[in-house]
């Protein structure tokens, strides 16, 4: 019973960290129709200023770092969206190839300033210690972490349901011919949901580091499973990400536990599944 | 002008064996395989837009089939080489039909995910493909008792089947079926409309690119006579598209130049410094924002002007 009680805190706090991943990838996508490649990167880049920082500084608020890390990787995806995919507007092929060779470039880059050794990161102080909930033992920060997806689940939902922000990001979405024509700054748009899916991806880097800690190949693992989220819960919509993260979170962690070998076939299933059966995704609207 | 070209071409071809060293041999023999990838991509990416990146599947598929089968399960080359052929191309059709449920940035991320998963695969399943090691003390065939073991014997295999390759995908490309096919990459509706059936011509395509793809691997296998998952990483498809779009996409033999340049950058790249992965991302920069129609079509657009027939 503890066994299949800890996977499951485990799937779930996979799931977490991959809607903080995926979330920003569907939105750029959804808005830019950009498949951002860079992504598995940005998440890395952020695991390793958090292993950084937290090893650096005793008791440094891992909150804190997250925030700071989050800033950093979206003004880095900040540039790189106003430098160099700016000018590939008309181009989506040459994009992403763009975000491609972006990613090959940061993730080497941190191969050479961190090393080839995986950087352990230590788990606040304040959230080692486990939680017991009727006889049954939790890790702490993995409790912490799911509920800190689910808060930023509510939180983008929010700003695209409920602001001026959002409404111009969703009319972006649907219609950006349109949306421009009636005056909606898209080019800003652009940036600012850029920036928001890197920052996204590089905090959650960080919350993600005590678990997985920071080694090179991080963002090849991570960014495979970003795509079938995002395949699997269509793409451009908040809830496909949040379903899709929590259902591959799932899958990967059981198939990882019950059958090691065979998980990357396990991961392949529903994402098949889908596809043959909905090619827009879950919740997708249109097809890519 | 034409002759002069094609005889400068099978010249060029024919001089490593004859006047250079193992060296040279060897990294001519590299150049043929890498081309013959680069070839079968193009079929995707060129002539029927669809622009795969996971093209490294393939080629790191046939090559981990025929290497498990001639090392540990005693497979002659000649069983081995079908076997791995079929199972590949049997893959190639599994995977179309997935991956052409999407077109444009959706197939490229379902070929992506589908790639990353047998590099994942490759990994972790290290009781079959010994993981991190990869399989090593893989023999070369040795078609008709000869041995392929000296740098010029293999070359001329190589060449053979280059030329072969090359062959078989121009008759391909040129046939009613490869209009058919840029009638699909340009005007999908319109060829519908006309009667025919895009997805099972996409489809198609996407099966033999993923067999010539194989072949590419199997000579791949053939010359390292070792493997390693890197051969079905990301980068390995991405330094395959690399070359398409650097050779340009349009003609058939941009790719071919688009390899060698690649291979060649590779290799002198390597020689003098270890950040290979980071100089291929500022290629990819650099072609995308400079040339984003390839070398070949570039060069040959500045040819025309220069005769004074501005295309």
């Amino acid at each position: 019973m503890q066994f299949w009680i800890i996977q499951g805190l485990n799937s779930l706090s996979l799931g977490g960290l991959l809607f903080l991943l995926s979330s920003g990838f569907s939105l750029i996508f959804g808005l830019m129709r950009l498949a951002n490649l860079t992504h598995g990167a940005f998440f890395m880049l952020g695991t390793y200023f958090g292993a950084t920082a937290l090893r650096s500084w005793d008791g440094l608020n891992i909150w804190v770092t997250a925030l700071g890390a989050g800033i950093v990787v979206a003004a880095i995806g900040g540039l790189f969206e106003r430098l160099v995919l700016r000018r590939l507007k008309t181009n989506p092929l040459g994009q992403v190839l763009v975000t491609l060779g972006m990613s090959f470039i940061i993730s080497d880059a941190c191969l050479l300033f961190w090393g080839g050794d995986s950087i352990p990161v230590p788990t606040p102080q304040n959230l080692q210690a486990p939680t017991r909930i009727l006889s049954f033992v939790f890790p702490t920060y993995r409790l912490v972490l799911v509920g800190c997806a689910i808060g930023a689940a509510i939180v983008l939902y929010y700003l695209l349901d409920r602001t001026r922000l959002g409404a111009m990001i969703r009319a972006g979405v649907d219609d950006g011919q349109m949306a421009r024509a009636i005056g909606i700054p898209i080019s800003r748009l652009f940036t600012i949901v850029f920036c928001l899916g890197a920052g996204i991806a590089g905090a959650g880097g960080v919350l993600g580091g005590p678990i997985l800690s920071a080694y090179p190949g991080l963002d090849a693992d991570m960014l495979p499973l970003a795509l079938i989220v995002v395949i699997l819960g269509g793409i451009g919509s908040l809830v496909g990400a949040f379903v899709g993260s929590f259902i591959i979170g799932f899958t990967y962690t059981f198939g990882t536990a019950l059958f090691p070998e065979l998980a990357y076939i396990i991961l392949f299933l529903p994402m098949i599944f889908v596809i043959a059966f909905r090619p827009q995704g879950l919740f997708g609207r249109v097809g890519a | 002008m034409k002759w002069v070209g094609v005889a400068l071409i099978a010249g060029s071809l024919l001089f490593p064996p004859l006047f250079a060293g193992d060296f040279y041999i060897n990294l001519a023999s590299q150049i043929l395989i890498a081309a013959i990838f680069a070839l079968s991509l193009n079929l995707l990416v060129g002539f029927g837009g669809m622009t795969s990146l996971g093209h490294a599947s393939y080629l790191g598929v046939a090559a981990y089939i025929s290497a498990l089968l001639t090392s540990r399960y005693g497979f002659g080359h000649g069983p081995a080489a079908i076997i791995s052929m079929t199972g590949t191309t049997a893959m190639a059709a599994f995977f179309g039909v997935i991956a052409l449920r999407a077109t444009g940035l959706g197939f490229l991320m379902i070929t992506l995910a589908l790639s990353q998963v047998l590099w994942g695969l490759a990994y972790r399943m290290s009781n079959v493909t010994n993981g991190d090691n990869g399989i090593a003390g893989l023999t070369r065939p040795m078609p008709f008792g000869i041995s392929l073991d000296s740098a010029s014997s293999f070359y001329w295999f190589a060449l053979i089947v280059a030329s072969l390759a090359f062959l078989m995908m121009t008759i391909f490309v040129s046939s009613s079926f490869g209009s058919s096919l840029k009638g699909v990459r340009d005007q999908p509706r319109r060829m519908a409309a006309l009667g025919f059936n895009p997805w099972l011509i996409r489809w198609i395509t996407f099966v033999y690119a993923g067999f010539w793809g194989g072949v590419s691997g199997l000579l791949y296998v053939y010359y390292h006579k070792y493997v390693h998952p890197t051969s079905l990483s990301i980068t390995s498809s991405a330094e395959a598209l690399l070359g398409v779009i650097a050779g340009g996409s349009g003609a058939l033999g941009g790719p071919v130049v688009g390899a060698a340049l690649v291979l060649l950058l590779k290799n002198y790249a390597s020689a003098y410094l270890e950040r290979w992965n980071m100089l291929l991302g500022l290629v990819f920069l650099f072609i995308v924002l400079v040339m984003p129609s390839g070398l070949v079509p570039g060069f040959s657009s500045l040819m025309a002007r220069l005769r004074g027939n501005p295309r």
